[in-house]
């Protein structure tokens, strides 16, 4: 097991009224996995990371990153949102996309500048999208628009990275351009959270899961805990208990 | 009167040309905040906020007794303010969605605003009369004091829009995101939606509740179909603003009974369908002609390849070829077979066709080109 912990979740609980999305949850991810969180439509794998990032404000629970709340740690953290999240049609480069990852270290109203330009342009360059630069966002295929979502991400030059669904609605190629920067990442010894629904390229691509459906059911490195108990209790019984209804 | 006639006037005239300046400057400063409306998908909410604004006129009449401009504006002000910012705090509070929380507040503040205005006008006060101007707006009421005040107005829109720039692109783009690296979105939005009401308050008087959105939403409709890059939108829509206001009052005046208002919204409007036609990217004559273009290219290509296909299994590739071969395959007509010559890609003798080395190796590339787009 590894010492230090990136993100510690206590008691954390969300509901949209009245209903729980997430139900008292308690986790700890070490620093330095590559961790899947997997379950069912409707587990609130999205809420999870939303909830940890303060987009979505829990009704109970606490969130630290490195030891400390988020708001303290915001330059460690960064974020992969869905690709459906923004209108594609914004008028605006792929280069100021991926410039946009350098906004949260400028902080207010100061412009990003050479030094910016150069990391975001390099990190184009890691995501294969250097070429596209100057490509308005709509002329991007769905699989460029996640790198570009990604190299944004890569900009912020963070030390946790929480990604949802990045591999939604990409083709074989883009997938294992993705797979392999976010080794990549894990070998720099950054952690990185990855919501996703491939189960069959769990124990392929990750060394950690996390099990949730509302509550949280199982987390764990993906050798010990990735199995038919762990699967049948996140989605099994679930599924059964909706057909019986 | 004759354009040059009409410039004249327009320097000479004090009352031309304080509506002139006033339209125009309310068409730059509704351009451009209208394009931050636009993509934020809330085009409606510049209608619904005028709307509100009408119970606002009345009430401040009621209470005052004066027919100020100032006074029924800062009324205008309150109640746009307080529709605006009820209508988000329906949106995020409920289950409704922002068009039928628009809806609401547009039909409940607007209804509020008429029934004031007909009570308004049974009263025996020879003051009321002229309320109802701020319905469709009336620009020959505008003083040199507006103007001034319009001009303020914009230049703190204008700078602050510069100074938060980078924050205010990210939030048009990505709200979720800009929370994450820390910006208020809260403050960010507020100044936003703030802006957007003072705009609508400053062109009540000369466009008048009813049309008040088209001012906002047009230049920046137009706008968008130029450009791809967010600054030059802005800019655009503000020019595209600033000319409706300048022509719609210059036919207004040249001709008589022509109230301006109106006017400006259809000569804004007459941009809009100029850009969706015209425009090179994404308007659609353009498209158009580029859909017709690479139809007819991608006929000469099938018909070409065809003949690649037959061509590439004789050692000689320039033998020639009975038309009649062609029969086989649809897509050939006697108009692109002289096409394909005319480019210097085949030979036609009589009824032979024969490739030529350029097309031989133009049809080899194709089909290779045609799998990597595919890629």
């Amino acid at each position: 097991m590894k010492e230090e912990i990136a993100v510690a979740i206590d008691d954390l609980t969300v509901a949209y009224n009245y209903k729980p999305v997430l139900w008292d949850i308690d986790l700890t991810i070490p620093k330095g996995v590559l961790m899947a969180i997997v379950g069912p439509n409707g587990a609130g794998k999205s809420t999870l990371i939303k909830a940890i990032l303060g987009i979505i404000k829990p009704i109970a629970g606490s969130v630290t990153i490195f030891g400390k709340p988020y708001k303290n740690q915001r330059k460690l953290v960064a974020y992969v949102p869905q690709k459906g999240s923004v209108d594609w049609d914004f008028p605006t480069t792929a280069l100021d996309v991926v410039l946009m990852g350098t906004y949260g270290s400028l902080g207010w109203i100061k412009r990003p500048g050479k030094t910016e330009k150069k990391a975001a342009l390099e990190a184009l360059e890691k995501v294969g999208m250097l070429p596209f630069k100057s490509r308005q966002i709509s002329q991007l295929s769905g699989g460029q628009q996640q790198r570009i979502f990604l190299a944004r991400a890569l900009v912020q030059n963070a030390e946790i990275y929480f990604m949802d669904e990045p591999f939604q609605g990409v083709d074989a190629t883009t997938e294992k351009a993705i797979i392999n920067i976010l080794k990549i990442l894990r070998k720099a010894g950054k952690t990185v959270i990855v919501v996703h629904h491939d189960l069959q390229t769990v124990p392929e691509y990750f060394d950690w899961v996390t099990f949730l459906n509302v509550k949280k059911i199982a987390t764990g490195p993906v050798s010990a805990i990735f199995n038919n108990e762990n699967l049948i209790k996140t989605y099994g019984i679930n599924y059964q208990v909706s057909v019986l209804e | 009167m004759t354009i040059s006639e009409y410039i004249e006037l327009l320097f000479n005239d004090y009352t031309l040309r304080t509506i002139t300046l006033g339209t125009a400057i309310l068409g730059a400063v509704c351009g451009m905040l209208g394009s931050f409306a636009v993509l934020r998908k809330q085009s409606l909410l510049g209608d619904a906020i005028s709307h509100a604004a009408l119970p606002g006129i009345a009430v401040a009449f009621l209470i005052t007794g004066a027919k100020d401009s100032n006074t029924l504006l800062l009324g205008a002000l309150i109640s746009g303010l307080l529709g605006a910012f009820w209508i988000k705090s329906i949106i995020t509070k409920t289950h409704l969605k922002s068009d039928t929380a628009l809806g609401l507040i547009l039909s409940l503040f607007f209804g509020v605003g008429m029934l004031l205005l007909t009570f308004i006008q049974k009263q025996p006060n020879a003051n009321q009369a002229g309320l109802d101007k701020y319905l469709f707006g009336q620009a020959a009421t505008l003083l040199e004091k507006d103007v001034w005040f319009m001009a303020i107005v914009t230049s703190v829109c204008l700078g602050v829009l510069l100074l938060f720039w980078k924050e205010f692109k990210l939030l048009l783009f990505d709200p979720d995101y800009t929370k994450t690296l820390g910006f208020n979105i809260k403050f960010l939005d507020t100044l936003i939606t703030s802006f957007i009401v003072a705009a609508i308050i400053l062109g009540l008087q000369t466009v008048g509740v009813v049309l008040m959105s088209a001012m906002l939403l047009a230049p920046a409709a137009a706008a968008r179909q130029w450009t791809n890059s967010l600054a030059i939108m802005v800019a655009l829509a503000a020019t595209f603003g600033a000319f409706s206001g300048v022509i719609g009052t210059g036919i207004s005046a040249s001709y008589p009974n022509l109230s301006t208002g109106p006017v400006i919204v259809l000569v804004a409007s007459v941009f809009v369908i100029v850009s969706f036609i015209f425009s090179p990217g994404r308007g659609l004559l353009f498209k158009e002609i580029r859909f017709r273009k690479n139809r007819n290219d991608l006929k000469l290509h099938k018909t070409l390849s065809f003949m690649y296909d037959i061509a590439k299994n004789h050692d000689d590739i320039s033998h020639p070829h009975t038309v009649k071969i062609l029969n086989n395959f649809q897509g050939y007509t006697k108009k692109s077979l002289h096409k394909l010559e005319k480019e210097n890609l085949i030979v036609l003798i009589g009824s032979n066709w024969s490739l030529t080395e350029e097309g031989f190796f133009k049809a080899k590339n194709l089909y290779n080109q045609h799998i990597e787009t595919n890629d």
